[in-house]
Formats: C-alpha cells, sequence, structure tokens
C-alpha cells in the first residue's frame, strides 16, 4: 500500500455520483428510480465521508457513515410505504401526474 | 501503485456505469440490478479506503436489504403502462445542461484545490502507509475494533438516538403500506372522479 490512490480522485468519484444522482431525481418520472436515485446520493456522501476518514486517519467519518445508512434505510422503508400507499390511492407512480397541489 | 489504481479505476467504473444505466433503463426491475451493480462497485471503495466494516455493512444493509426492498415494492406497484409512457420530464435539456456544468464545477474545483485541501495531513495517506486512526487501541487495532471505539464512545448518544428513528420508520412504513378500508374508498371515489 505505499502508492495508494490519491484522495482527490475519490472525492470525484464521489462528486460524479452526487451529479448522477441529481440527475435521477431530476430528470426521471418514475417515482421508484427517484428513490433509487436518492440512494445514489447518500451513497456519494458516504464515499466522501469514508475519505475524509482515511485522509484524516480516524474513524468518526466512517461511524457518520453508518448513520447516513440508517438513515438511507428509514427513508427507504418509508418512502417506499408512502409510495405503495399513493398507488393504491391514486394508481399511479408518476411523479408529474401527483398535481393535486399543483396550482 | 498499479494494483491500487487498477482496483480503483475497477470499483469506480462498476460505481458510475452502474448509475448512468440504472438512470437510462425504461423497466424499474433493470434498475434495481444496476442499483445493485453500483452499490457494490461503492463498497468496492470502501475497501479501497480501508474502511472495512463500512464495507461489509453496505453488502449487508444496501445490495441485501434495501434493494430487496425496491424489488419487492417493484413488483407490487409495477405498471405495463408506466413503461410505456415518457421516461424523461420535459425539461431534460435544461437539466442535462445544469448537471454537466455540475460536474465540470466539481472535477474544476477538486483539481484546483487538492493541495489546499489539508496540506499534507489530508494527503499524508501516501507518505504514512495505512490506515491508522488514532484511539486508545493504537495502530494494531482493526478496522471494525477503530469503527466501535468511536461508536460506542463519542457517538453513544447519536447511536441510541438511532434505534428511535428506525423504530418511527418500521411504524409509518407498516402504517401506510397496510390495507385500510376507508382510505380505499376514498382513493376509489378519487379515481372515479
Amino acid at each position: 500500500m505505499a502508492h495508494a490512490v490519491p484522495s482527490h480522485y475519490y472525492l470525484i468519484v464521489s462528486a460524479l455520483l452526487l451529479v448522477i444522482g441529481t440527475l435521477g431525481v431530476l430528470l426521471r418520472r418514475n417515482i421508484v428510480v427517484i428513490l433509487m436515485s436518492i440512494e445514489l446520493i447518500l451513497n456519494a456522501v458516504n464515499i466522501n465521508l469514508a475519505v475524509f476518514s482515511r485522509m484524516h486517519h480516524q474513524a468518526n467519518g466512517q461511524v457518520f457513515a453508518l448513520f447516513v445508512m440508517a438513515v438511507a434505510v428509514a427513508e427507504a422503508a418509508v418512502g417506499l410505504g408512502i409510495l405503495i400507499a399513493l398507488f393504491r390511492n391514486r394508481g399511479t407512480i408518476l411523479a408529474d401526474e401527483m398535481d393535486l397541489l399543483k396550482w | 501503485m498499479m494494483p491500487d489504481y487498477a482496483f480503483f479505476f475497477f470499483f469506480s467504473g462498476l460505481t458510475l456505469g452502474g448509475a448512468v444505466l440504472m438512470l437510462t433503463r425504461r423497466n424499474p426491475v433493470l434498475s434495481a440490478v444496476w442499483l445493485i451493480v453500483s452499490l457494490i462497485g461503492v463498497a468496492g471503495l470502501f475497501l479501497l479506503l480501508g474502511a472495512e466494516f463500512l464495507f461489509a455493512a453496505q453488502i449487508i444493509l444496501y445490495v441485501g436489504g434495501i434493494t430487496l426492498l425496491f424489488l419487492f415494492v417493484i413488483m407490487l406497484v409495477n405498471l405495463e403502462s408506466v413503461m410505456r409512457v415518457r421516461q424523461f420530464r420535459r425539461s431534460w435539456p435544461l437539466v442535462l445542461v445544469l448537471g454537466a456544468t455540475l460536474a465540470a464545477e466539481f472535477i474544476i474545483l477538486l483539481e484546483r484545490g487538492k493541495w489546499k485541501v489539508g496540506g499534507y495531513i489530508a494527503f499524508g495517506y501516501q507518505a504514512r502507509g495505512v490506515f491508522t486512526p488514532g484511539g486508545p487501541f493504537g495502530e494494531q487495532a482493526g478496522n471494525a475494533e477503530q469503527v466501535a471505539d468511536t461508536l460506542f464512545t463519542r457517538y453513544l448518544a447519536p447511536f441510541e438516538v438511532t434505534s428511535v428513528l428506525l423504530l418511527a420508520a418500521i411504524v409509518g412504513a407498516v402504517w401506510m403500506g397496510q390495507r385500510r378500508q376507508d382510505r380505499e374508498e376514498t382513493g376509489e371515489r378519487e379515481a372515479e372522479r
């Protein structure tokens, strides 16, 4: 491990993953894929936390990444529950067809 | 030197390629499969970063848990009609331009600031070699031991609060997922209108 990959390579990968996840949230109409894109964004954050944990030689970042994972699990469970309830009530899983509050 | 870079580019390719393919698939089941590929790539990056515990947690939680949840929900709400309609919003050219701008900005900033992020400490990994966070166990401690040492001392209170969050999420998911007669009738009336 004498010559490890420099940290900013990881940061670039993480930034690109964040951008792809953001594009997924903004582009797609299917809510299932939007929720998956949110998982991608949280994963980009986790990569960043692991990189900075390695940079500073402390485990704090990895602990925070674990917390982010717990929040992601909770978010996925609740989000998919909302999705099922929405599908039962309105019969669609397209984001732009849920325009009840749109004036 | 070479194996590290080879593994890094392999796992980054897995991560980013899986993410792009997840984004562009028409069928949500295929999206979920490419999401698994992408998450495995992220797990490999964790392994390269010396975060073995995160690697295991990533595989178990994400690949084993969340994507399975996604697949079950896709089976529950999968609509053939959704696959036949337009998949992207109408404003997609604007969003793509904004995304490309954001990506270029990130890359330029990271390239310009790579020697200023934290001086030699930030990139001292190459000089010092292995990942050695501080702690009472010293340099011999494994990664899981270090994470546990930090989690159960310094971050004990957030750890306990996380259990409340998970309980709330379980209750909320069950409550929203269950079939209730009165709500269904409302929904049917809503659909008839």
